[in-house]
């Protein structure tokens, strides 16, 4: 059985470290209501962006001689996989749903005979996805230096894979992030950067409601406009898959934090009754000797 | 029937502006043009210049420099798309100065084509700014 001063230094300890946590929920409190702001104030770009590439997009699609950037290679064999983790870890299962769901995709993309290249974003994906797919890897982008993520901060990772694009090197490139809907649920995400899926938006009326049923008068014209967005497209999809991805962090991390402060709440609960249990046992014990030595005087 | 133009730009960061004004005029890539309202609807892009609206048909204009972007007017206004954007009375000229060196050395020093294309822009960027300030 454990002494006195055992438990007594148990309980402080778990006393303090529940300091560290009630402090880290707080802090991760606060930078979630930020990254969501953030992520909040992006949206406006995002969609009027997403509606002028449907307008745009779904009459050059069937166009010949579009940009790659929209109808693809035409071939599927490689595939970039970008992989939005989190530069710090203590933030639940975040950075390992995230890494399961692009594990899976890769592991079905290898088994379909396809060449998979993997990009990194933030150091905890990649310690885990290295230990698997080392070969695979291509780069890893550390962003551990930004405080507060800005567009400057996407942009070149996104130039970058659009001049692989342009050299050839993959066919297809989807980026893998977090979504946030609630601070308890993250919903990891397999969002493609290209070609653009413009299926999907020109499947609703987006792409009809977008332009308004107007004419248009274009300058310079229609394919210029398009082959200008579609780039800059790839990277606001980034940036804006990076914020969520922020705000997914923030969350995950305050009900990881929020969690662990309520375990060792129960902990110190716990161990403060073995403490007061065994100093009343050793009371008890000690009142047994006096008076069993004071019978045996008699 | 509406007198003003409603006006938002939006950066990949915030919704900068959302006013209504009398004019604003835009640096086209095709040329400049002025936006009033009930103009017809048109898509153009945007080369570096500065936009100036007009909060009223006699105020000063305010002006603001962008880098590039999309202008997009339809029946509710016009909406410019715009990654990087500067207020003009904010730029100091020394700073400027350096940028543009840093920028031309940038070009200089490039060694592959897709590096020199951006420091290409980058300083095209620059040179308009500069003009604009001195």
């Amino acid at each position: 059985m454990a002494s006195l001063k055992d438990l007594k230094n148990r309980i402080s300890s778990v006393k303090s470290t529940q300091k560290i946590t009630k402090a880290m929920k707080m802090v991760a409190a606060s930078k979630l209501r930020r990254a969501q702001e953030a992520a909040e104030a992006a949206r406006p770009y995002a969609e009027r962006m997403e509606s002028v590439m449907a307008g745009l997009g779904s009459s050059a699609q069937d166009t010949p001689g579009s940009s790659p950037l929209l109808i693809g290679t035409g071939k599927q064999d490689v595939h970039l996989v970008i992989v939005a983790t989190s530069e710090r870890g203590l933030c639940g299962g975040f950075n390992t749903n995230i890494v399961k769901g692009a594990r899976a995709h890769i592991e079905k993309l290898l088994a379909a005979g396809k060449t998979v290249k993997i990009l990194c974003i933030g150091k905890k994906g990649y310690a885990v996805i290295r230990r698997e797919h080392k070969d695979r890897i291509i780069d890893l982008k550390d962003l551990s230096a930004v405080k507060r993520l800005a567009f400057a901060d996407a942009q070149p990772i996104a130039q970058e894979v659009l001049a692989m694009f342009d050299r050839g090197e993959f066919d297809v490139a989807s980026l893998f992030y977090a979504k946030f809907q609630s601070v308890l649920v993250q919903v990891v995400t397999n969002q493609q950067l290209i070609p653009a899926p413009l299926a999907e938006l020109a499947d609703g009326d987006i792409a009809a409601d977008a332009l308004g049923g107007a004419a248009y008068e274009y300058e310079p014209d229609e394919a210029s406009i398009l082959e200008d967005l579609l780039p800059r497209n790839v990277a606001t999809q980034m940036y804006r898959g990076l914020l969520e991805n922020a705000a997914s962090e923030q969350g995950s991390r305050m009900s990881a934090m929020d969690s662990a402060t309520r375990n060792a709440g129960e902990m110190i609960d716990s161990l403060t009754i073995t403490y007061n249990r065994t100093r009343q046992a050793n009371i008890t014990k000690e009142l047994i000797e006096i008076i069993s030595g004071a019978e045996a005087l008699k | 029937m509406t007198d003003t133009l409603h006006l938002e730009i939006v950066s990949p960061e915030r919704l900068l502006k959302d006013v209504e004004v009398a004019m604003v005029v835009v640096p086209g890539t095709e040329g400049d043009f002025g936006a009033l309202p009930q103009h017809a609807p048109m898509m153009s892009t945007i080369r570096p210049g500065v936009i100036e609206i007009y909060e009223t048909e006699a105020s000063a204009p305010e002006k603001l420099f962008v880098k590039s972007g999309l202008a997009q007017i339809s029946d509710t206004g016009l909406t410019i798309l715009a990654e990087e954007m500067i207020d003009l009375d904010t730029v100091d000229a020394a700073e400027l100065a350096a940028n543009l060196a840093k920028a031309q050395e940038d070009v200089n020093a490039a060694t592959d084509d897709n590096v020199r294309g951006l420091a290409e822009t980058e300083l095209a960027w620059m040179t308009a700014l500069s003009e604009l300030v001195s």
